[in-house]
């Protein structure tokens, strides 16, 4: 067909009203089991990070600043209205592929319960195993019932008692950061909640020692992505 | 009717878009790190082909020469856009893995090679064939490659344990995997071409 200025502007503008219809059409019939299907992993993650809840934690969740731009959510879960744990998200971004978004189960006394991934973009075979590695009892990889207070987590590498997962150093740290932070959003909350008052003023220097020493790591991994 | 079945296997044997026109490489190399999730997005772009070809193929009266790319481009990322949100509502799981490569199904040269080499020249119904049949072209060679390098990576085709997994070899999961295997596959099938 020959090209006239018209028949362009008319042709490419039907083309362009009739998908624009048909895409705002698709969206809106997705776009509720989009949210649906969102918020059934988000609540099977935090049922698997802190079982025995008979409250709804994402209907309670608050956000907790811990650092300029950094914002994790915190789900608090209750049974018949007594915290038993409190499940959080956060995120890292010095994952070996961008950022690795977690949720750390803790119990009332700041023990890890379990924690559950929740998005990363870690290469297959090596940095994808955080899904299990973390978990498993073997050496000393299992971060599984470690108090954050005494101590926080790092790579044997580091210095820390934690082993990385194998050829996947820069994932394994960035993990870690993500758990260390979500620690460090849970005593802050802590200190926050006057109801919540628990924790021994020993335990409240402990977290903003914390809270100081976390950007630290911080700097440390990115060192270490720029190394690579 | 003879030439309509040509129209099909043509795009799956003899003008395959992966071993012989090389078409639509960056998609082939960065999902098949396992043969279902090469099988997946050979199935997303054979969707995307079948759709494009067709709604292509019966626009192509309406449309000026000078502007026929920008109109194809829009008509193809609409559906693939479709595909990715429907993916996303309906296999969450699978979205997950193959998340990245869905919007590129856009650009990737299948789509658009074979909405201008043929659907803009041929009538609605062989148009449909030509985008099954390379569409399924795309599937196959994107899930024998994504078998090859899950069988050496990791020991298992389609999940299923062939060999244990320290046997390995790490490399084939990665890119560098991703060329050498493909390299290969090339090779065995021209020769296997040229005897025929």
């Amino acid at each position: 067909m020959k090209s006239s200025l018209i028949n362009m502007f008319l042709s490419l503008t039907c083309i362009c009203i009739v998908s624009g219809a048909l895409l705002a059409y698709v969206n809106e019939v997705t776009q509720e089991p989009i949210r649906k299907t969102q918020e059934i992993k988000l609540e099977n993650s935090i049922r698997e990070v802190v079982p025995g809840f008979d409250n709804l934690p994402t209907e309670e969740m608050y956000k907790v600043g811990i650092a300029e731009k950094d914002t994790v959510f915190v789900y608090p879960a209750k049974q018949n209205g007594k915290i038993i744990g409190t499940a959080i998200e956060t995120a890292s971004k010095n994952g070996f592929n961008g950022e690795i978004r977690i949720l750390v189960g803790l119990d009332e006394t700041g023990k890890i319960i379990n924690y559950a991934v929740l998005s990363h973009s870690e290469t297959p075979g090596l940095g994808d195993k955080i899904n299990i590695w973390f978990k498993t009892n073997k050496n000393n990889q299992s971060i599984l019932g470690k108090d954050l207070s005494k101590k926080i987590l790092a790579v044997s590498k580091d210095g820390g008692e934690v082993d990385a997962i194998t050829a996947s150093t820069i994932t394994s740290r960035a993990f870690l950061q993500a758990v260390n932070k979500a620690y460090v959003a849970y005593s802050g909350a802590k200190v926050d909640s006057t109801t919540q008052a628990t924790s021994t003023p020993d335990a409240q220097t402990d977290a903003t020692t914390q809270a100081t020493s976390a950007p630290d790591t911080q700097t440390d991994s990115t060192t270490q992505a720029t190394n690579k | 009717m003879k030439g309509n079945l040509k129209t099909l296997t043509n795009g799956i044997i003899k003008e395959n878009p992966t071993f012989v026109l090389l078409l639509g490489m960056c998609p082939l190399l960065g999902t098949t790190t396992s043969a279902l999730n090469g099988m997946a997005m050979g199935l997303a772009t054979t969707f995307v082909l079948v759709c494009s070809n067709t709604v292509i193929s019966s626009l192509k009266r309406f449309i000026p020469d000078k502007i026929r790319i920008p109109a194809f481009i829009v008509v193809i990322a609409t559906f693939v856009s479709l595909v990715e949100m429907n993916m996303k509502a309906y296999a969450p799981a699978l979205y997950e893995s193959l998340g990245l490569f869905i919007p590129l199904i856009v650009v990737n040269c299948v789509v658009l090679g074979r909405a201008e080499a043929f659907a803009a020249k041929n009538k609605i119904f062989p148009s449909l064939l030509d985008g099954l049949g390379m569409g399924l072209g795309f599937t196959l060679g994107l899930t024998l490659l994504g078998s090859v390098r899950e069988l050496f990576g990791t020991g298992k085709i389609f999940s299923l344990n062939i060999y244990p997994e320290e046997y390995g070899s790490l490399i084939f999961v990665l890119a560098p995997g991703a060329f050498i295997a493909l390299g290969y596959l090339i090779a065995i099938i021209s020769k296997i071409r040229n005897r025929v």
